[in-house]
């Protein structure tokens, strides 16, 4: 009875043992506790938090509203461009040219071999479908922004005398740095001499 | 500065109760007091004091032009105007920071073409030196949006040109640029923010340059030899030494600083700014300051928008990797024949991108910008590591006291000579 209790006594001690010695072996793998939890959640969350705090300030620096506002469309009366003149306007702070194109000028930007162009279009489908005496494209040269001089260049039409930069009568690049024509501005003709700038036509 | 404990023991009770406390006095003292010194340096060595006296100059009048100045596109130049005529010492005010901004790029291009001459980026001063690039980047940043505030017609056009560089960048150059502009084009919110920029980033700048100071305290400063250090023999006491010869250069720099203010105050400058920004007109010839004009260059030498841009900013950032790229183990050009001659080449390929950038971009003045282009990156990415492999450099000194006492080879010293400056009292 004695030796029994005793040899039973001896296997619980080897058992605990053992039970401690595999406790330390694998104590980086235990089950993760609720402190742990906590510590990952609060963690996530100031991380998430900061992060979304980061949103108004960079949202204030894109445009405000009174500035999107007054970006709305503006009507341009083409009455009194006489042929041949270039208009500067304004809208939503870019400058956009608006030229009466001379018979001899629609003529230069028609002949053109289109293919070999930097930035290929046809003059067709840079002005409004019988319109084609009205050229309207925005007046920052496509390299940097400078303000191109108009009937300047080889082709006449514009010069940009900051990088040197040809246009061509239809606002197409012909030379220098910039890598695209002049951009047309979204505008519609409402009568034959009125135009809404910042406005597709809704055809 | 961590790296050398202090031997700073305070006098007054008040002084010891203050340092166990707050060590300040002793690491004033272990940094600019008793910090060792190359006895061999030479007055290129003294741009690192100027430029801490120039960065506290443009940051004090700074703050007291913004008392008066007015960021708002249709106030910003009448109110310029103003400090320059109503204003009290208004006109001194503006002209101490408009050339205080050039001569702060003086003496940093003097500062940089030192270290490149002299291998000061070489290990162990590697991060110091790109904490020296990063400080040039965060300058040129600032110096950009200070000559934006006055709303003159190059501040417009310059503004308009570079944050149409900036959107040339792929993917997010777009949402950069309008984050830049607030609006649709360069207009009042841009001024707004570039103000508020403009007098942050200086702070940031004077942050930086502690860090800078930093890590030159750890291995200490470079000398004309490149050999470091070895004796006591070889350095002498930061203060009086250095301390009076930097305070004797930066009054010298000063005086060079007062001809521009008070004689030639416009001369660094364009006409163009004192007319009013004008959205309708750019100017007939844009160029930046003049401390721009080699990278303007760059940037107009590539016939390609983003190309042109790639390579403006590739040009600045090269700088960081001239550890590297450097394989030869001689710091200083002095004993480095071959190197020598591409370094004066290296300056006047700068010097020369510098006047092309102020030239029309027309005929051959744009063949010349392409090749000059060429050349700095083929100085920077061929030259200096090939060098590395092909030079024989001549014979070392053993010692900057060897150096400073013409020996050769291990010969005997003048008596005295090679006293330790710091027993001397």
């Amino acid at each position: 009875m004695g030796a029994s209790r005793h040899r039973r006594c001896a296997v619980l001690v080897f058992g605990r043992m053992l039970e401690s010695q595999v406790a330390e072996t694998t104590s980086t793998v235990v089950e993760p506790t609720r402190r742990d939890f906590l510590f990952i959640a609060t963690g996530a969350a100031a991380a998430v938090g900061g992060a979304t705090l980061v949103w108004p300030f960079i949202q204030s620096m894109t445009p405000d509203a009174a500035t999107v506002a007054a970006g709305a469309p503006v009507e341009v009366d083409l009455a009194p461009i006489t042929e041949g003149q270039i208009v500067k306007v304004f809208w939503r702070g870019k400058l956009i040219f608006i030229r009466n194109r001379t018979p001899a000028e629609i003529k230069a930007a028609e002949d053109v071999n289109v293919a070999s162009l930097r930035d290929p279009q046809p003059d067709s489908a840079r002005v409004k479908p019988g319109h084609n005496q009205w050229l309207i494209v925005y007046g920052n040269c496509t390299h940097l922004g400078c303000v191109p001089l108009g009937h300047q260049g080889a082709y006449e039409g514009w010069f940009c005398p900051c990088h040197g930069s040809v246009f061509d009568t239809s606002g197409r690049v012909r030379g220098g740095p910039a890598p695209i024509n002049l951009p047309i501005p979204p505008y519609t003709f409402t009568s034959d001499t009125k135009i809404v700038i910042g406005q597709e036509a809704t055809a | 500065m961590s790296q050398h404990p202090t031997t700073y023991v305070p006098k007054s009770a008040f002084g010891k109760w203050f340092e166990s406390r707050l060590p300040i006095a002793g690491l004033i003292h272990s940094s600019f007091i008793a910090f060792p010194v190359p006895r061999n340096l030479n007055y290129f060595w003294t741009f690192g004091a100027i430029l801490v006296f120039m960065l506290v100059s443009q940051i004090v009048t700074g703050v007291f032009l913004a008392m008066y100045y007015t960021p708002n596109a249709s106030l910003a130049f009448q109110s310029v105007e103003h400090i320059m005529r109503d204003v009290n010492y208004g006109w001194l005010l503006r002209y101490l920071h408009a050339n205080g901004a050039s001569m702060f790029f003086v003496a940093v291009y003097i500062h940089i073409f030192r270290g490149l001459y002299y291998g000061s980026y070489k290990a162990p001063r590697e991060i110091l030196w790109i904490l020296g690039v990063i400080i040039y980047g965060l300058m040129m940043a600032t110096a950009f949006m200070g000559y934006v505030l006055p709303w003159g017609q190059m501040s417009f056009w310059g503004a308009t040109v570079i944050t149409n560089i900036l959107a040339a960048i792929p993917v997010v150059g777009d949402t950069i640029q309008s984050l830049l502009w607030g609006g649709y084009s360069v207009g009042n919110p841009t001024l707004n923010r570039f103000f508020s920029i403009h007098y942050l980033l200086p702070f940031m700048i004077f942050g930086v340059v502690i860090l800078h100071i930093w890590a030159l305290h750890v291995p200490g400063q470079n000398n004309p030899t490149g050999v470091p250090i070895k004796s006591g023999k070889d350095a002498v006491p930061f203060t009086p030494y250095a301390t009076i010869k930097d305070i004797f250069a930066t009054v010298v720099f000063m005086i060079f600083f007062a001809w521009f203010v008070f004689y030639i105050p416009n001369y660094l400058g364009h006409a163009d700014n004192y007319i009013p920004a004008n959205p309708s007109v750019t100017p007939a010839h844009i160029v930046p300051e003049w401390y721009f004009l080699p990278f303007y260059a760059i940037l107009r030498a590539i016939p390609d928008k983003l190309g042109g841009v790639i390579a403006m900013f590739a040009s600045i950032a090269v700088l960081a990797f001239v550890p590297w790229l450097d394989t030869s183990r001689v710091r200083s050009t002095n004993y480095r024949p071959l190197y020598k001659q591409f370094f004066w080449i290296l300056v006047a390929d700068t010097l020369l991108l510098g006047w092309l950038g102020a030239k029309p971009p027309e005929g051959w003045y744009v063949i010349v910008s392409q090749i000059a282009t060429a050349y700095y990156f083929i100085h920077f990415l061929i030259i200096l590591p090939v060098l590395g492999f092909i030079e024989r450099p001549l014979p070392l000194p053993n010692s900057i006291l060897d150096s400073v006492m013409g020996v050769k080879g291990g010969a005997g010293l003048p008596t005295g000579a090679n006293a330790e400056p710091q027993s001397k009292g």
